[in-house]
């Protein structure tokens, strides 16, 4: 098992490799399908210093609030491909480190990890209370009243979220591989 | 009598505890995945986080899905209405208690409607029967998994698909393959042969509310569920799409009469997390399986 702090260096996330075992701890933000496209629209001045150096986890949270306080109450990631067309740039242009999500993503958002040096962290899909208690605190949120709850970004604080590196920055995907075996796998189906 | 909080009841057993035929299936596929794997981890926090919802009390994914409801109901001691206004009270609690996530988006503005109302939501298919009693069966289904869902019609020449059971398998086999890991895997494949455009997907969503160990009383519809059982299993998809042997949990097959120029094969795909319960109204007496 390998413990990540965020933020984090270029240098540490290249040594990353598919099949890494992580728990990362430290910041990060939570942005899914309206947040992308918000992100592209211009360079969002105010949020670019929350997602320098960081991790964007693609989940859209049960919160609760009490008082002036929200807490996460169940957080599993939502599935990643929606932002297949965006994430690429989004890495890019926010110097981002790694997206956490379910599902894996495709060659466009590979190629960026290779490019600007980044990974795909795998978390498990529907594990949400087991998520949300590596949910330490939320620190603030972003456009909660245009995109709603779920598609709102929440600046939150982890320790020990548990996931696996499924595309690293040189070319693996554990998701490619899948998909290629299960396609000739398929094949063979179809003859019978 | 209110039915409010029997609603909310209702609502927060679907949205906390996974029925018990579903569990006892993921435990049973965790026994034969191999140690070390991404499939063995995954079905272990699975069924971690499945044992600390129902523990606590709180929502077992945080896409707590779209409220989908199924009511039968005696015509001469209720009304439609006493059940929807009901319904959409017990929602407003059961959100506001962070059970459920604000789910409903309006579909030309965009705006999150906060309580999980709104055109639409909840989904409610009601049934006049001439029984004496309720039946109200509650789905939860999340939006990763919906989007897996598809229509095909048959023959398809791409994939060699004809209009028999062999070209309805090669659907199956299709949808599964394209949803890879994205619906959250290992699924529970809802399938109906014909119908039209809308009466084929109802049916097979309605298919996800058989029990997994359940055997289908048309003989050739239960071997085609076994045998694509077998058959998707090979494809090493895995729980969450890592590979392993668990791509899916069951597949439940219905059939409805077509149109001679018709044959659709419908497709829903249901998550590891496949939450559904009934509750049943007798007289003053109501239980929940």
């Amino acid at each position: 098992m390998i413990k990540i702090q965020l933020p984090v260096s270029e240098e540490e996330v290249r040594k990353l490799k598919i099949g890494d075992e992580v728990y990362l701890t430290g910041k990060m933000v939570t942005g899914r399908d309206s947040a992308h496209t918000y992100l592209l629209e211009k360079f969002q001045e105010d949020l670019a210093p929350i997602l320098e150096n960081t991790v964007i986890y693609h989940c859209g949270p049960v919160v609760k609030k009490e008082g002036d306080l929200w807490s996460f109450v169940a957080a599993g990631p939502t599935t990643s491909i929606r932002d297949e067309p965006y994430e690429a740039d989004v890495i890019k242009n926010y110097h981002l480190r790694g997206v956490i999500g379910k599902g894996g993503m495709g060659e466009k958002t590979l190629k960026a990890c290779k490019d600007y040096g980044a990974v795909y962290f795998h978390a498990v899909g529907g594990v949400a209370v087991v998520l949300a208690k590596s949910v330490k605190q939320v620190l603030g949120v972003y456009k909660l009243e245009e995109f709603g709850v779920p598609e709102a970004f929440w600046h939150i604080d982890v320790v020990d979220f548990p996931v696996i590196v499924t595309m690293d920055s040189h070319s693996n995907s554990i998701h490619k591989d899948v998909l290629s075996f299960s396609k000739s796998r398929k094949e063979e189906l179809f003859k019978l | 009598m209110d039915l409010t909080n029997h609603f909310e009841k209702l609502i927060t057993l679907t949205s906390t505890q996974l029925p018990s035929d579903v569990e006892d299936k993921l435990r049973k596929q965790m026994a034969m995945e191999e140690e070390g794997t991404p499939a063995k981890a995954s079905l272990k926090t699975i069924i971690q986080n499945i044992e600390m919802a129902r523990k606590e009390t709180l929502p077992i994914c945080q896409d707590t899905g779209a409220l989908i409801f199924y009511i039968n109901y005696p015509s001469e001691k209720y009304r439609e209405s006493d059940f929807r206004e009901a319904i959409l009270k017990a929602t407003r609690i059961v959100t506001g208690k962070s059970l459920l996530r604000p789910n409903a988006v309006d579909g030309i503005s965009g705006k999150n409607s906060g309580d999980n109302t709104g055109a639409g939501s909840p989904w409610f298919n009601f049934y006049q029967w001439d029984r004496d009693y309720v039946e109200v069966k509650l789905l939860l289904k999340g939006g990763g998994s919906e989007n897996c869902g598809i229509q095909y019609k048959l023959p398809d020449d791409t994939m060699g698909a004809g209009r028999n059971l062999q070209g309805v398998k090669k659907c199956v086999i299709d949808a599964v393959f394209r949803a890879q890991g994205e619906g959250c895997a290992p699924g529970i494949i809802g399938v109906c042969i014909g119908g039209n455009r809308d009466s084929g997907n109802k049916i097979a969503k309605e298919m996800l509310f058989r029990k997994l160990d359940d055997i289908n009383p048309e003989p050739k519809l239960a071997e085609a569920e076994t045998d694509l059982y077998n058959k998707l299993n090979s494809l090493n998809i895995g729980p969450m799409g890592l590979g392993g042997k668990t791509t899916v949990l069951g597949v439940k097959i219905g059939a409805l009469h077509r149109l001679p120029a018709c044959y659709f094969v419908s497709i829903s795909y249901m998550c590891w997390a496949c939450r559904r319960h009934t509750m049943i109204i007798k007289g003053e007496e109501i239980t929940y399986d």
